[in-house]
């Protein structure tokens, strides 16, 4: 599963990966025509739409690949860079930025691709590029308040719109394909001799103009890989016909005191549930979470039992049946939930005699794993709190 | 002969598989603009190496304990961008020293605009996180909303001036 950085890839290598990764870039760029500036400048004067025919194409292109990777769990999109927003500043550089383009005639990767093929121009481009952010960096004071003003975070567009993720990419897929006739009609106006569109060939782009909007109409259907699991999961059905492992609080108290190493508490409450109260050695983890790979080497040794810990059983069926899913296998869930463990074991008024002649023992053993279960929870609180930090990935300019 | 430019259609989605590549490979996008700022860190930083560490913003990148900002992705990347536009251009028998400009640009001219260009993007691109690659196409190939806002911010703003610089281009 994808992406590889940084657990297949070391940071060392990802530079090579960097490299290679730009060399087809370049390329790319450059045949596309992207190292001249009168052909980018072409767009906003309708005698040549090259700069949004390609731009458009790759953006859905790259779009629609994630969304597949992401369905067929090819790839976790939890962890891939999405670019925070800083919503009034980002609008501010994207005014000034459109000046420069109509200014300069190129953005900065189409000038650097110009310049390694000779463009003069592009090479002042870039050289005035150094002296903008020199500039930049020199007045910063100035407005470095208003630089992080209106930071909205990673947000996602369709969440934005308030829209599903499939809508969406139905929707810009439709504007891009609208976009790409309507612009061909244009500059067949604006030039009606030697339009670039005057050499496409007809079909073969109907063609694939129906293959993209066919792509979107899938995407309005396609479910989310995640949302659709825990539908499964949920599901009365389903449940009825897998029954879980059950473990009594007492045989988790037993375990924890005996310090067994073959065992693996997950906690699914949330984090401040597990602030309060988190039992000895246990990981806090989000259900979303579990679709991750941050757990895998820990989730996939079958020689461990995985005790999954909720609030009640229902919630804790959920990730057990998640965890199954995933193709984890060694699996448990506590049962009662952890009420049910804080009354019999960490409670001091818990044990209530049933007449059995078991119950002395059971009253010793219940008070000797509270006492020692109690000073473990204390001493985790005195050293640093056992949860593997989310990865995320570096990136953006 | 110079060779015929790449079908658009077909040189976006070449260049749309770049991009889902690099995102697949390496969990970011492509950028431009971030190897420009490394570049101008670094030209500080050996120049002026008191300055650059004590303004607020280059100092985010330089001092003790921090990796050169030229050992960054980005730079790489830009590297291999500069390489591949030239295999490219080899390639398709485009290499030539030459200004480009519009009809009733002359050189010096052109050079002029072209570097306030670059500077305005230099600006920009510090303001919205990244260019038309890092910001914009990488952004919207993640759906992220600040791609979007960088694509009709620019484009838009584009179009907004686009009369009032016309005697550049046409």
């Amino acid at each position: 599963m994808g992406p590889f950085v940084p657990d297949l890839i070391s940071d060392q290598l990802n530079l090579i990966v960097a490299l290679l990764l730009g060399i087809a870039f370049g390329f790319v760029l450059e045949q596309a025509g992207f190292s001249s500036s009168r052909r980018l400048a072409g767009v906003f004067y309708g005698y040549d739409f090259t700069v949004l025919r390609v731009f458009f194409t790759a953006a859905i292109t790259a779009m629609s690949g994630v969304l597949l990777l992401g369905h067929f769990g090819l790839l976790d999109t939890d962890v891939i860079y999405v670019n925070p927003t800083w919503l009034v500043p980002a609008i501010v550089g994207g005014v000034i930025m459109g000046i420069g383009f109509i200014v300069g005639g190129y953005c900065p990767g189409t000038s650097v691709c110009a310049a390694a093929i000779g463009k003069v121009d592009a090479m002042f481009f870039v050289g005035g590029g150094l002296l903008g952010v020199f500039a930049f960096g020199d007045l910063f004071p100035l407005y470095e308040n208003f630089y992080t003003s209106t930071a909205l975070g990673p947000i996602r567009v369709f969440d934005s719109l308030g829209m599903s993720q499939g809508v969406f990419a139905f929707i810009i897929i439709m504007v891009a394909v609208a976009a790409f006739v309507v612009t061909t009609i244009i500059e067949r106006r604006v030039d009606s001799k030697s339009a670039p569109s005057f050499k496409f060939k007809p079909l073969k782009h109907a063609a694939a103009g129906t293959f993209a909007i066919a792509l979107g109409v899938i995407f309005i259907f396609m479910p989310n890989h995640k949302a659709a699991m825990i539908e499964k999961v949920t599901d009365p059905s389903y449940t009825a016909a897998h029954p879980v492992d059950k473990m009594d609080a007492d045989e988790l108290a037993f375990r924890i005191v005996d310090h067994e190493q073959n065992i693996r508490i997950i906690d699914i409450r949330s984090a401040k549930e597990f602030a309060e109260l988190a039992l000895p050695n246990s990981y806090n983890i989000q259900r979303s979470d579990l679709f991750g790979k941050d757990w895998v080497s820990t989730f996939s040794q079958r020689h461990l039992k995985k005790v999954v810990v909720g609030n009640d059983e229902v919630q804790e069926r959920t990730a057990y049946y998640l965890l199954k899913e995933l193709g984890y296998e060694n699996l448990a869930i506590l049962r009662g939930g952890i009420g049910t463990f804080r009354k019999n074991i960490l409670s001091s008024t818990a044990f209530v005699p049933t007449g059995s002649h078991w119950d002395a023992d059971v009253k010793e053993f219940r008070e000797g794993a509270r006492a020692t279960i109690l000073k473990m929870i204390a001493d985790a609180k005195n050293k640093p709190v056992k949860t593997i930090i989310k990865r995320k990935i570096q990136g953006g300019c | 002969m110079k060779t015929k430019y790449m079908n658009p259609y077909l040189a976006g989605f070449f260049l749309g598989l770049v991009l889902l590549a690099t995102i697949f490979i390496t969990g970011r996008g492509l950028g431009a603009s971030g190897a420009i700022k490394d570049a101008t860190i670094s030209i500080s930083n050996a120049i002026a190496p008191r300055f650059t560490e004590t303004n607020p913003f280059f100092g985010q990148y330089v001092g003790a304990g921090k990796e050169n900002p030229l050992k960054s992705w980005l730079v790489f990347e830009i590297a291999g961008v500069l390489i591949g536009g030239f295999i490219s251009g080899l390639v398709s028998d485009r290499l030539k020293l030459v200004t480009e400009a519009g009809p009733r640009v002359k050189p010096r001219a052109r050079w002029f605009f072209a570097a306030i260009g670059g500077a305005l993007f230099g600006i920009g691109a510090q303001f919205t996180r990244g260019c038309t690659s890092g910001a914009a196409l990488s952004g919207m190939a993640v759906l992220s909303t600040a791609g979007f806002i960088a694509m009709l911010s620019i484009f838009g703003t584009g179009y907004l001036v686009a009369y009032l610089g016309r005697k550049l281009w046409i």
